[in-house]
């Protein structure tokens, strides 16, 4: 008798897009990514600790371009994961449940974590290049 | 005979998940202590006139920087385990490569945690650098 693969239940592709699983799972990789950031800070503090050469090193490595890119990623994430984790807080106090409030504060979540994360570049950016 | 569970069953109260709610306990009181430790860490390093050696060396020298640095570390190595624990524990289905990641996770952030911490002793109980 040939064995069938046993059937499985409905998966991610039968569903439509919806703003809750997203964040959720948003919310997941920020705090996977979040947790390889903890690493690099890690990285950086040993480094601080050696001696000038080796920060210098570290230095370089954070300022060059896919350096750049993982920090201004983990500037994103870090805010994205600290206001979901809000909200979730929140959810946790039996508070925004209804759908409009769930709906807005994801919302929030997203614009808000984009917005302080471009602010914080931007201010950077105007500080290296007003530094001599 | 109103339930099939067993007493101890009863008296432990676990269901079938064969845990209470101290992960998720643990998970919301350290993301509740990162709030602060993580903004005053992001917002001192933005305020530092630059990000020269001397100068973050400097600021992290100071007891109350150390202090908090510290405790920043090992509240979000913490926080890191418990999360990517529950991630591990989703996707990962084989018992032994589970045991495996999980144990090998834990031991990277105890010890990135760990040179982290003794990163900082050793910068805040440093000679002055000149």
């Amino acid at each position: 008798m040939p064995v069938r693969p046993r059937p499985l239940s409905p998966h991610l592709q039968i569903y439509r897009w919806q703003m809750g699983s997203t964040l959720s799972i948003v919310h997941r990789f920020t705090g996977v990514g979040l947790a390889a950031g903890l690493l690099a800070l890690c990285y950086w503090l040993i480094a601080l600790a050696a001696d000038q050469s080796a920060y210098d090193c570290a230095t370089r490595l954070f300022s060059s371009v896919p350096g750049l890119l993982m920090l201004a990623a983990w500037t994103f994430a870090f805010f994205y994961h600290l206001l979901n984790g809000l909200r979730h807080l929140f959810w946790d106090a039996g508070r925004g449940y209804e759908r409009a409030q769930r709906n807005g504060s994801g919302w929030l979540v997203v614009a808000v974590s984009a917005a302080l994360s471009a602010a914080i570049w931007v201010l950077l950016w105007h500080a290296i290049r007003g530094a001599p | 005979m109103s339930s099939l569970r067993s007493p101890l069953g009863e008296a432990l109260g676990r269901g079938s998940a064969h845990a209470g709610t101290a992960h998720w306990w643990r998970q919301r009181v350290s993301a509740v202590a990162l709030i602060p430790l993580t903004l005053w860490f992001l917002l001192s390093l933005l305020m530092l006139p630059d990000l020269s050696y001397l100068t973050v060396r400097a600021w992290l020298a100071t007891p109350f920087s150390a202090f908090l640095a510290m405790l920043l570390v090992v509240v979000l190595a913490y926080h890191a385990e418990l999360g990517t624990r529950v991630v591990v524990e989703d996707y990962v289905h084989a018992p032994g490569m589970r045991t495996l990641i999980l144990q090998l996770l834990r031991w990277v952030y105890v010890l990135g945690a760990g040179l982290a911490v003794f990163a900082i002793l050793r910068i805040t109980f440093a000679a002055p650098v000149t």
